[in-house]
């Protein structure tokens, strides 16, 4: 293409049709599309559509979770920053897995026995149904439409780099393809595209990591020696991306509390038959997510070392290239091709994910939970459920066209900060708290979200980097080190200061079903 | 026996969030430690244990396998102990 620098463009084949990648991509749209059809036969109520039947075994949960967290964020983005800023970008790599020992020891089980779809579900459980409803759907879909930006506009972008086609063709066809999945096949086909979604980014990291390890005698520190022979000492050290000290924390937390609020993996928790399989699809992947990120390593150290900074930065700047420059680096255009294919799956099995768990709370929490007072009928609530899939895959692809050309790493810290300040609290709070109230929880809920969206307006991130501005009012990149406690201080205070032993009675009942299911 | 069901389960139950918050803080303490190690103490990181591998990616690769330990921890204490007693708790 020729917006690709002359000696990039001679070596490298990154933005050109490839018949490999394309051949792999259609490969891939025909299984899933396939998978799609078998599922929809099997999709006939609400249960299925949201939940598939609760009959994901926990083996397979354990996979698709793994999936629906593995973005082409952390393939392509750690993999460009670590090759990039070395060290550094491995703060990403820890950050984004220890969140789920924390969702294993809090949050899966309690979610399995007191849910049905959603994490409103189980904050609603013993407070009015209503305003809890609006206010967790409110940061439901806060989180998912900046989650499902970034993942568009990310999406756009590496597409065309990759196959050569225009930014809106890419992003109006990972719509469509997107509301097939979700419309026809619901949560059943979601699962499976997720799944066959981990397998290939799996196998595609561990092959790529191999052949690098391969030059380097099977020796990881023979790998980073040679990139601090070439590059300096310091690429093996935190370096300049850590500046601040508060910045690390505040991002810190967003990754670890966030991941527990994330409404499309806790979605996720519903699919299997209880809390045992829930808690077992945890262990699996922690397991599937950690050894990928520990394959990040040597992803981003052998793309700095065989395909260098200069190279990576040349082709795209923020260095999201590095994978599919190493993968053609290592095997030529066609690795380049199944990579480029991977990375795209990603992206499309991500937002099929994201759309649904949206949809979960436009139709079941806002429709059926407010507007019908749970007296909709069955084939309502599934036609509910599709129009708000239609209507939210048409809003992901209007966003990812509006937000063209956006700065948009910002926006996952975004999606994390207010998931990790308005749901994770909440859902927290209202498992462990004999004495939270709605009152506490709605305030919690809704002051997570709107702080968060604030300072994030007011932070450098958005100020000086997008707007351009000189200065920032507020000085974090990331605001979770304010908003958190922040939601935890207002959920707490106002559910003393306002004591309601009504619902506080419930709670008996409620730790009863916590613990061994069945109903309150 | 001797206790009432509720008595019981709130046993179970307090114990359950015993072992949450113990290893729920475990997983805070390294995580953040490791952190606080990159905000403030960037030349112990850059120290090296043996050519080509710093103390800092020895120690962020260790985070990732203390998740996968305090996650095993917690499944085996939940399969084995938690389990048993509510099997007892349904009969």
């Amino acid at each position: 293409m020729s917006s690709l620098p002359a000696a990039v463009q001679a070596t490298s084949r990154i933005g050109e049709p490839n018949t490999v990648a394309m051949g792999f991509f259609f490969l891939f749209i025909a299984t899933t599309l396939g998978i799609t059809f078998w599922a929809a036969r099997r999709t006939r109520t609400t249960e299925h559509f949201y939940a598939a039947g609760r009959s994901i075994s926990p083996g397979q949960n354990g996979v698709a979770l793994a999936g629906d967290y593995m973005s082409a964020a952390s393939f392509l983005g750690i993999a460009g920053l670590v090759s990039t800023t070395g060290f550094d970008g491995l703060i990403y790599s820890t950050g984004w897995l220890v969140g789920w020992p924390v969702v294993l020891f809090l949050i899966a089980e309690p979610l399995r026995n007191l849910g049905k779809y959603t994490f409103a579900d189980v904050v609603a459980v013993r407070l009015r149904h209503t305003p809890v409803r609006i206010a967790a759907a409110i940061g439901t879909l806060a989180t998912v439409s900046f989650y499902l930006i970034a993942q568009m506009v990310g999406a756009g972008g590496l597409i065309r780099l990759m196959f050569g086609i225009s930014y809106e063709t890419a992003i109006v066809l990972v719509g469509v393809a997107m509301i097939a999945y979700v419309l026809f096949g619901g949560m059943l086909a979601t699962t499976w595209v997720q799944i066959v979604k981990a397998i290939l980014l799996l196998g595609g990291a561990a092959l790529l990591a191999l052949l690098v390890l391969s030059r380097f005698g099977w020796s990881p520190t023979a790998l980073f020696s040679a990139a601090a022979e070439k590059y300096g000492d310091g690429v093996l050290s935190p370096g300049r991306l850590v500046s601040k000290p508060l910045d690390a924390v505040s991002l810190g937390m967003a990754l670890m509390f966030g991941t527990a609020g994330l409404p499309h993996i806790l979605m996720r928790f519903y699919t299997v038959p209880d809390a045992k399989a829930a808690r077992t699809s945890v262990f699996y992947a922690t397991g599937l997510i950690g050894s990928f990120y520990l394959m990040t390593f040597i992803l981003g150290f052998g793309a700095m070392v065989l395909v260098g900074p200069d190279a990576i930065r040349g082709v795209e700047p923020g260095g999201n290239m590095a994978a599919p420059l190493l993968a053609e680096f290592l095997g030529g255009t066609p690795f380049l091709g199944f990579i480029a294919a991977v990375a795209f799956a990603t992206i499309l099995a991500v937002v099929a994910g994201l759309t649904l768990s949206g949809a979960a709370a436009l139709s079941h929490d806002l429709w059926v939970g407010v507007v019908r007072r749970e007296k909709a009928d069955a084939a309502e609530q599934l036609r509910v459920a599709r129009v708000a899939t239609v209507g939210l895959g048409i809003l992901g692809v209007v966003l990812g066209i509006t937000f063209k050309g956006q700065n948009v790493a910002f926006m996952v810290g975004l999606a994390f900060a207010i998931a990790a300040s308005a749901n994770f609290p909440a859902l927290v709070l209202s498992i462990f708290w004999r004495r939270y109230t709605t009152a506490g929880a709605v305030t919690s809920m809704l002051l997570g979200t709107a702080s968060t969206l604030a300072l994030i307006y007011l932070s450098p991130t958005l100020q000086i980097d997008v707007l351009k501005h000189s200065d920032a009012w507020f000085p974090l990149r990331n605001p979770a080190l304010v908003t958190m406690p922040l939601s935890f201080a207002a959920g707490i205070l106002v559910s003393l200061l306002a004591p309601r032993p009504d619902e506080a009675a419930g709670f008996d009942a409620v730790s009863r079903r916590m613990h061994l299911g069945g109903s309150v | 026996m001797t206790q009432s069901f509720e008595a019981r389960l709130s046993a179970v139950a307090a114990t359950r969030w015993r072992v949450a918050i113990v290893l729920t803080g475990a997983m805070i303490t390294v995580y953040f430690g490791f952190i606080l190690l990159i905000a403030y103490a960037r030349p112990v990181l850059a120290r090296r244990i043996v050519p080509g591998l710093s103390l800092g990616i020895l120690l962020g690769a260790l985070v990732i396998v203390t998740s996968w330990i305090l996650t095993w921890v917690y499944v085996r204490w939940a399969n084995t102990r938690y389990d048993a007693e509510l099997r007892q708790l349904r009969e």
